[in-house]
């Protein structure tokens, strides 16, 4: 169903998208300030240095630790839920998630769906897919709610209207929910609730990500501050939660950790509004709650990164978003300019085994390597290593070795080969070099003014007369 | 039940625990320089700085003539084998005892932390990549914590920018190293920039890969640099000079990054113990 997945050789427009976004003055401080803020507030939650590189290390070690038994865990994992009467179903692809929710829509005959925030179901384009046939399928929360208005994507995963200032809301709603036009924050909040209040009691399936499944106990956990995930998986009659394999944990005590990093790292909260921790449909006794839970565990890629011990710590992953908080490219472009459910650090690191590497090509180059986002990473995944190491599996000869990335090689030039063959033949070569180095100090007048895309913004180089290898020479003789 | 059954068991990578502090050998008679491929074709002026700051502190500079590039240019492009020969052939240059010296954090964190990873088949070679990463400094690091230099400022007082290399700073925490050797100066006003800790747009060949993203970061940095108010920009990083002052240049601007070193060399006097010879 995926949109991509029809034209896989097709890159992603990312430069076309990314020229497009820059010349937004009025995403580019909307972005700006948003993101300044967001650093703001997550430099206040971790005063202590010390306590934060302590915290990171652990919530390192959780996620290392849970993945380093993942079959085992998810099993775990499942034995639990299903002894709690959760039914557990596990989906390799979209298509399986999808056809596994529109079954149990189905069964109940629903017509109407109403959802917490889930990046997974953006992965599977479940509002698409359940649209198309026959289900309803309306965003809950705010972010979601606005986005899913103006027919667009979510723009950041956290905050999905993120790109969007006051003004812009305010006159989504008057157009859209025929009220009136005002900017005031706290009455636009209460117009989108009251719209949302209506349909969480007319829907008959309740869908929900998750934060982190809980092996040990077979519980789902669920972090908010609208209330509205409360309500989208205890109003309606079934609870649908679905979720990327990824996100389970072995033990209870493993959340800990893992709750403070992601909600300070992620909103600057030292703990969100609502932690929501499901274990169970109700219980005969109980007033209360779904008569029916399911959990949809997808892989979509995610076993590709798994099998390799270095792309394995992309699965670390607790989807705070600090890493596009703090990225100079996000900052500057936003995320819809990445063409792709998961923008950013994360997104271009997650994205090449969602889709493969020949539609994502030029995500891992899109970074000056700058380091910030695996600063900030809470679970420490040390995300420009692994751009490095994507762009390798990007140019490498297709034939060299067994493909185990999709899309392995899809950058790959015999002119670029052939450039960094000669850039090594330069620089393994004392006498070459030499040579070079005399041509370009004393040809430096024939460097030309305009040098292609350095020159669109700055001026051309210029070679000083004499090399330091000269001047060293002089001063200190032949060594 | 689970799809992963068949997937290679301890395959995980725990992160190292927090590394303690660096320690710091005694102050050397002699130090090896590697003077990287950008000062050797654009700031050839700034590696002497560099030599000739060394000497003021009474070292001997060796600087082996083969030397060329620290291969990160090709490493951070995905060319792993191309960088791999590069970075042996440097290897081979700087084997002795002497600490090595780099007036470039990033070149520096090139040979003190990403060897590694080049060698990881090559046990043999691993342990010349520890030597090797185990002596190397980045200039300004070098200077306060191996040398103890003790600075004084010379000339009229200066308000000045400084910007770090974004590898400089996460890996060599070469920002850290260039304020302290500026703090001991009395007449050098050091004022922030907006943003300071983020990157100018450099990148290598993400300036040309990427050049409207990468455009749009060095304008914004250079407008935060002309708003510190700040007469004088320096930098531990030729790349990003390379990068800031080109974008100044295009706009007209007369303002010019300078190499730390430059800038040390010019304005301050050493009375460190030990001292000028």
């Amino acid at each position: 169903m995926s949109m991509l997945a029809d034209t896989p050789a097709q890159p992603i427009a990312f430069t076309r998208n990314a020229r497009e976004a820059l010349a937004d003055a009025q995403l580019r401080r909307n972005f700006r300030g948003a993101m300044d803020s967001l650093m703001d507030k997550r430099r206040n939650q971790f005063p202590d240095g010390d306590e934060l590189e302590r915290l990171r290390a652990f919530g390192n070690r959780v996620r290392a630790r849970a993945l380093s038994k993942l079959p085992d865990v998810l099993e775990r994992l499942e034995a639990n839920l299903v002894r709690n009467g959760v039914q557990v179903h596990w989906a390799e692809t979209v298509e399986e998630a999808n056809a596994i929710v529109h079954d149990i829509a189905e069964r109940h005959a629903a017509k109407k769906l109403i959802k917490g925030k889930s990046m997974v179901s953006e992965e599977m384009e479940m509002n698409h897919y359940l649209g198309a046939r026959g289900v309803d399928c309306l965003e809950s929360d705010m972010g979601e709610f606005i986005v899913q208005l103006r027919e667009e994507k979510p723009s950041h995963i956290i905050m999905p209207a993120i790109h969007l200032n006051a003004g812009q809301v305010a006159k989504l709603f008057h157009d859209k929910l025929d009220v009136e036009y005002t900017e005031d924050v706290d009455r636009l909040i209460q117009i989108g609730r009251e719209t949302l209040r209506r349909n969480f009691f007319e829907a008959d399936i309740g869908v929900s990500g998750v934060n982190f499944a809980i092996a040990e106990t077979g519980t789902l956990l669920l972090v908010e501050n609208e209330g509205n995930g409360r309500m989208s998986t205890t109003v309606p009659p079934v609870h649908i939660a679905v979720t990327g394999i990824e996100k389970v944990v072995e033990n209870l005590r493993d959340v800990i950790p893992l709750l403070s990093l992601l909600t300070r790292s992620a909103t600057g909260q030292p703990i969100t509004t609502y932690v929501n921790m499901i274990s169970g449909p109700r219980k005969a006794d109980e007033l209360d709650g779904p008569q029916e839970v399911h959990l949809v565990l997808l892989d979509n890629g995610r076993s590709q990164a798994f099998a390799d011990g270095e792309l394995r710590q992309t699965l670390n992953c607790i989807r705070c978003g600090a890493c596009m908080n703090h990225c100079p490219v996000y900052t500057r472009i936003g995320g819809h300019a990445y063409g792709t459910v998961y923008p950013g650090p994360i997104g271009k690191i997650v994205t090449p085994h969602m889709l493969g590497l020949e539609t994502t090509r030029d995500l891992p180059t899109a970074s000056s390597m700058c380091g910030a986002c695996g600063e900030v990473c809470p679970v420490k995944i040390p995300i420009p290593s692994l751009l490095r190491r994507l762009r390798e599996e990007a140019v490498r000869a297709p034939a060299a070795e067994p493909h185990h990335m999709r899309g392995q090689g899809a950058k790959h030039s015999k002119k670029e080969t052939l450039v960094w063959k000669a850039w090594r033949a330069l620089n393994t070569s004392p006498g070459l070099y030499r040579v070079a180095m005399y041509a370009g100090t004393r040809l430096r007048g024939l460097m030309p003014a305009d040098i292609g895309p350095w020159t669109r913004y700055r001026s051309a180089p210029k070679p000083a007369a004499r090399s330091l290898h000269e001047l060293a020479r002089e001063h200190l003789g032949e060594q | 039940m689970s799809p992963l059954s068949s997937a290679p068991a301890n395959a995980t990578r725990v992160a190292p625990p927090l590394e303690a502090a660096r320690r710091y050998p005694p102050k050397p008679a002699d130090v090896y320089l590697f003077g990287t491929c950008v000062i050797d074709v654009f700031f050839p002026g700034a590696g002497m700085d560099a030599i000739r700051l060394l000497e003021r502190e009474g070292i001997r500079v060796h600087f082996p003539q083969a030397q060329s590039c620290c291969g990160q240019p090709a490493y951070t492009s995905g060319y792993t084998d191309e960088a791999r020969e590069v970075a042996r052939a440097q290897l081979a240059l700087f084997a002795g005892d002497w600490p090595v010296v780099i007036p470039s954090g990033s070149c520096a964190g090139m040979f003190r932390h990403h060897y590694f990873e080049l060698f990881k088949d090559e046990t043999q070679t691993l342990q010349q990549v520890e030597s090797l990463s185990a002596r190397t400094f980045e200039l300004a690091e070098f200077l306060l914590e191996v040398c103890k230099v003790r600075f004084e400022h010379t000339g009229a007082p200066v308000k000045l920018a400084l910007h770090t290399s974004c590898s400089a700073r996460r890996e060599m925490n070469t920002h850290l190293h260039g304020r302290a050797l500026l703090a001991q100066l009395a007449g050098v006003e050091r004022v922030e920039h907006d943003h300071e800790s983020e990157c100018c747009g450099f990148g290598g060949s993400f300036s040309v890969r990427m050049p409207d993203i990468s455009g749009a970061m060095v304008q914004d940095k250079t407008a935060a640099l002309k708003g510190s108010g700040a007469a004088e920009v320096v930098s531990a990083d030729c790349g990003c000079l390379l990068n800031i002052n080109g974008c100044f240049e295009k706009q007209g601007d007369a303002l010019r990054g300078e190499h730390l070193a430059s800038f040390l060399l010019r304005r301050t006097a050493s009375a460190s113990t030990g001292g000028a010879r």
